[in-house]
Formats: structure tokens, C-alpha cells, sequence
């Protein structure tokens, strides 16, 4: 068969014996058929607006390097990334350290001894949130944040600290760091079930072993349970940093990137300029940039990623 | 390796009596039962409001039980919004996109796994890449085209981009399964004279059938909770989604607490119910994407 294989230079061989590889292209034609309309024209069209002024109706107008020239010296689109920064803290940093502390304690002190259903129904109230359409969960904690009578000011208010009641997703000092505490609770619940699957694997030995060393909890955390789940850890690193620089409907639920710009984010910014303020060539371009920051970040973590787990073998 | 991971299982399992509980274990308990609770504490928030009369809420704030048990919000939701035709809207285009899209992931990754047809790796990354793109650098342009099929504002516009959309994830995930499929069962396939079609009908399809079904959940799920291309897309009451409406009506300035807590509970309840149901399914599959 691999001699087989190695002379059949022109045609290739598929893993059902008999059978050449092209015969199975018919398989591929619809899939990829679509594949070309829905993704890769549409993708294409959008870095050629990119070059262009448009308005959505009438003629466009090829530009050259206008927009891009415009999109690095607008300040905007520096700070809707910067904003982007901030929202990978709280969908990235902030519920992964969170998530690692309780599913370490739900596996290791819960599951163990309080038995596995207390600790997946633990498990599932955090996981409750991320089950939401985010649509829904952000406009959920609008409601709990409102500015005039919301649930927070309430509580506020009848724990006597009235003075702190706050228009939380209006004020500028404010709107940012409600936000990322609003995605922290849709979040959080990603990391910990994710987590939880891959501790399942580690055998208890290590744990009772370090345990007979003397070792504390956090000395049994970082020695065993941080090293052992590093490719979930990465796995969640990367996907939900994708997910964060693609952030929308939260902002154009909650703040519509304000007061100002104080929340803008790049997904949003295009969606602005695509459908708002009807400067298509421009919303093209951020959204090419936006494109460009994802693919580059993922393509740099894979192989870091890759690295980092061939180190583990 | 998933010898090892069972008996650690196992052994987990079998320990679990063996322990004493410390004072730290029940301190443990209780901080996350907080924890837990600190989250499910809007919900609860909202559930308790959704029953309350809006001058209740006016004189009491939204911390309070309800004086007074009232389904108003709920009813006044359901009529307004013709909340059943809405979960139609959104049960119809979850369905047919899941189904779509599995049959989709099935052919494609049945070519490229198991066919290897030239250029595999290749295509597979294309749809990689495909699966990370924002939906901003294809919306405009799809915007524009389904405009001039005269598709926008069609149910069916959504479903076709969702489909695409979600098959690209199915064929990444499914292709690599394939991949690795044993190649003992598809040489004794071979033998017995069975057919490309035969063969993933008959053998590929039910081997493969727990790694569908969780993509089928999974498909189902996200395309329901999707917001930014069916907004753009689905301007017309009568083809929006339940995050849509649900939306509309929190656009609306006058809105008042207890109308919006009642519409959100709604809104919810669909999502609830379908985990109660699915819940192993999402379980199994959260976890394999995340090993994949």
C-alpha cells in the first residue's frame, strides 16, 4: 500500500481502498460551493470596499488608500481597540483566573467530598449565563443595572450606601468597567465546565502524594493541577480571545460604544459606519483591520500553542 | 490515554468516601455557594419583578416580593410581541440550519477525512480560517447581495448564512474526526464491495453518530442565540427572532421595569427548557471542542 502510495505520483489514493481521492470531490462540491458565496466572495468584496467610497446606494468610487490612510490617524478606531484591550480582560483574564480557582475547588474539595452532583450543579448556576443568547443576558443586566430604579441602586440603597447610586452604563467613569463586569458574568462559566473536564484526568495519586509531602492547597495547585490542565487552558486563551475582539451586541445593547467613545469596540465602530452614518468604504476597512488583528493573533498563539503542547509529551 | 483518564476517574470516584469533611471544606462550600448565588442574582432579581404589578415596583423597588401575583407582563408580552410567532421564527431557523449544517459538515468532512482529496489541508484551513472571521467582514456585502436576490428580510436569508457559517466549525471539528477514523473498518467496507455512498451511509455515518448529534445541539444553540446578521437582516415583525424582539422592545424609552423583566423571563424560558433536555449532549460537547 505505501509503495503503492509513493508511485502514484498523479493520482492520489483515499483511506477507503479502490478508491481514488477524486472520486470523492462531488462530496466537497456543495459545501464548498457555499463556502465561496457566503464566505470567501463576501470576505473578498469587503477589503475591495475597503479601497472605495460608498454610500450603500449609487456609484462607488475606488479611493485608494484613503480609508486606511484616515483609519490610522483616527483616534477613534485607536481608542475602540484599546477598548478591546479592556474587554479581553474581562472575557479573557479575569473569568480564566476566576475559573480556575473554583473549578479546582469544585473538583478537588466539592466533587471529592461532597459528592460529583453537588458539584455539577454547582457547575451548572455558573454555567447558567453563558446558556443565554447574549443578547438577552446583556439586556438582563441592563435591566439590573437601570439608572433610575435598577436592582444595584436598590441594594444601595437599602444597605445605606445610597450616595454610591450611580447611572452605571450612562456615565463615562462608569460605563466601561460595568460592562466588563456584565461580560465577566456571561463569561465566567465558559472557563470553569471547560476546566473541570480536562482536572477530571488528573489521577488523584499526584494530589494524595503532594498531600503526603506536606504540600498546601496552592502548592498542590500550581505543582499539580495548573500543569495538567495547560491544554485547556490554552484552548480557552485562544477562543475567547477571538470572541472578545468580535464583542458586539453587548455594546450595541447596553451603551452603543458610549458615552462618547468610552465604550466603542471595532465591531461595533463598522456596524456604525456600515449602517449609521452610511460610510460603507470606511466600515469595510475597520472591519478588514478587525479581521486582520484575529487571524494574526490566532496564527501567532497556534503555533506558540503547538509548541507549548509538544513540550508536554 | 483514555485508559488512564477512566481508572483516574474511577479512583476519584472510589475516594470520594473515604474523606473526612475539614471546617476549609465546608468554608469552601459556602464561599462558592455564594459565589453561585452572586451570579444567579439578577435572574432571581428578574424572575421576582417579572410578577409584579409596575406600581408595586414604583413603591417598593425591585428587591421586594410582590405584593400582589400578576401575569400581566407576561400575557402583555405574549400578545404585543405575537410571542409565538416569534419562537416559530426562531425554532424553524435553529432547526433547518442544524439539520442543514450537519448534512453539510457530514459531506464535506467525508470527502476531506476519509476521501483526502487533493488539496485537503489546504481547504481545511480556508475554513478555519472562514470559522475566525468576524461577521462585520462579510456583512455589508452579503447585505447587499441578499438585497438584490431579494432575500433580505426572508427567514430564508438567515438560515442559508448560518448554515455556511456553522458548517465551517462542523467540517473543522468533524474532518479531523474522520481523519482518524479506523482504517480497519473502511478496508473491510472495501472488501464487502460497498460503495463511497454505501460506506458513509451505512458505516461513516452511524460510528460517527454521538460527534453529529452534539454538533446538531450545538448548531441549534448558536444559530438561536445569534443577534448582529439576523438584526440587519430580519427588519419585518413578522420574520424576527425572540432575541429580537426582546430587543425592540428594550429599545423603546418608555419601557417600563416590570414589563422588560417580564418579556427577558420569557425569553429565557425557552433557553432553560432545552438545556433541562440537552443537557449531556451540551456537557459532552463543550468538552470536546475543547480538546479538539
Amino acid at each position: 500500500m505505501a509503495g503503492n502510495r509513493k508511485h502514484a505520483h498523479h493520482e492520489s489514493l483515499s483511506r477507503l481502498p479502490g478508491n481514488k481521492s477524486s472520486r470523492f470531490v462531488p462530496y466537497l462540491i456543495p459545501g464548498i460551493l457555499g463556502l465561496t458565496i457566503i464566505v470567501i466572495v463576501p470576505f473578498v468584496w469587503n477589503i475591495y470596499l475597503s479601497f472605495t467610497r460608498w454610500r450603500g446606494v449609487g456609484p462607488v468610487r475606488f479611493i485608494g488608500l484613503q480609508n486606511w490612510q484616515r483609519l490610522f490617524k483616527d483616534s477613534t478606531f485607536w481608542i475602540s481597540f484599546l477598548n478591546s484591550f479592556w474587554i479581553i480582560v474581562a472575557i479573557v483574564v479575569i473569568p480564566t483566573i476566576l475559573g480556575l480557582f473554583i473549578s479546582s475547588l469544585l473538583t478537588d474539595v466539592i466533587q471529592k467530598k461532597f459528592g460529583g452532583k453537588t458539584a455539577s450543579f454547582l457547575r451548572a448556576l455558573f454555567y447558567l449565563p453563558q446558556l443565554l443568547p447574549v443578547a438577552v443576558a446583556a439586556i438582563i443586566m441592563g435591566w439590573i443595572f437601570r439608572p433610575e430604579d435598577g436592582a444595584v441602586n436598590a441594594l444601595l440603597e437599602q444597605i445605606g450606601l445610597g450616595s454610591l447610586t450611580h447611572n452605571w452604563l450612562g456615565s463615562p467613569d462608569s460605563a466601561l468597567p460595568v460592562l466588563m463586569f456584565i461580560l465577566v458574568w456571561i463569561q465566567l462559566g465558559y472557563p470553569i465546565v471547560i476546566f473541570m473536564s480536562g482536572l477530571q484526568r488528573v489521577d488523584p495519586e499526584l494530589y494524595e502524594a503532594a498531600s503526603l509531602d506536606g504540600a498546601n492547597w496552592w502548592q498542590k495547585f500550581r505543582v499539580v493541577t495548573l500543569p495538567s490542565i495547560i491544554p485547556e487552558l490554552l484552548v480557552v486563551i485562544l477562543t475567547a480571545t477571538i470572541g472578545a475582539l468580535k464583542t458586539f451586541a453587548p455594546v450595541y445593547l447596553l451603551t452603543k460604544g458610549g458615552p462618547g467613545t468610552a465604550t466603542t469596540v471595532p465591531s461595533y465602530y463598522s456596524y456604525n459606519q456600515f449602517f449609521q452614518v452610511q460610510q460603507v468604504g470606511y466600515g469595510a476597512a475597520i472591519s478588514t483591520a478587525l479581521t486582520a488583528v484575529i487571524i494574526v493573533f490566532s496564527v501567532v498563539f497556534t503555533i506558540i500553542q503547538k509548541r507549548v503542547e509538544k513540550n508536554l509529551v | 490515554m483514555s485508559q488512564s483518564m477512566t481508572a483516574a476517574a474511577a479512583k476519584r470516584a472510589s475516594h470520594k468516601t473515604q474523606h473526612v469533611r475539614s471546617a476549609g471544606d465546608w468554608v469552601t462550600l459556602v464561599l462558592l455557594i455564594v459565589a453561585a448565588l452572586v451570579v444567579l442574582f439578577p435572574l432571581l432579581v428578574l424572575t421576582v419583578n417579572a410578577f409584579k404589578t409596575q406600581a408595586d415596583y414604583n413603591a417598593a423597588g425591585p428587591l421586594s416580593l410582590p405584593k400582589t401575583f400578576t401575569m400581566e407582563g407576561i400575557v402583555s408580552f405574549w400578545t404585543t410581541t405575537k410571542f409565538p410567532l416569534k419562537f416559530f421564527n426562531s425554532l424553524i431557523i435553529s432547526l433547518v440550519v442544524a439539520v442543514a449544517a450537519v448534512v453539510l459538515s457530514v459531506l464535506n468532512s467525508f470527502a476531506l477525512g476519509i476521501g483526502k482529496v487533493k488539496g485537503n489541508t489546504w481547504i481545511v484551513l480556508a475554513i478555519m480560517l472562514a470559522n475566525m472571521m468576524p461577521q462585520e467582514a462579510l456583512l455589508y456585502p452579503l447585505y447587499t447581495m441578499f438585497k438584490a436576490a431579494g432575500l433580505y428580510n426572508t427567514k430564508l436569508a438567515i438560515i442559508i448564512i448560518f448554515t455556511i457559517i456553522q458548517s465551517a466549525y462542523g467540517t473543522y471539528l468533524l474532518s479531523s474526526v474522520y481523519g482518524t477514523f479506523p482504517q480497519a473498518i473502511l478496508e473491510a467496507a472495501a472488501i464487502d464491495g460497498a460503495s463511497r455512498w454505501q460506506v458513509l451511509r451505512k458505516v461513516v455515518l452511524p460510528i460517527s453518530w454521538p460527534t453529529i448529534s452534539v454538533l446538531f445541539v450545538f448548531f441549534f444553540v448558536w444559530t438561536w442565540n445569534e443577534y448582529m446578521i439576523p438584526m440587519a437582516f430580519l427588519m419585518g415583525d413578522d420574520v424576527q427572532t425572540i432575541p429580537l424582539a426582546l430587543a425592540t422592545l428594550q429599545g423603546q424609552h418608555t419601557m417600563e421595569a416590570t414589563t422588560l423583566a417580564s418579556a427577558s423571563l420569557l425569553s429565557i424560558v425557552p433557553t432553560i427548557i432545552f438545556f433541562i433536555i440537552f443537557q449531556r449532549k451540551l456537557s459532552q460537547g463543550i468538552t470536546a471542542g475543547a480538546v479538539k
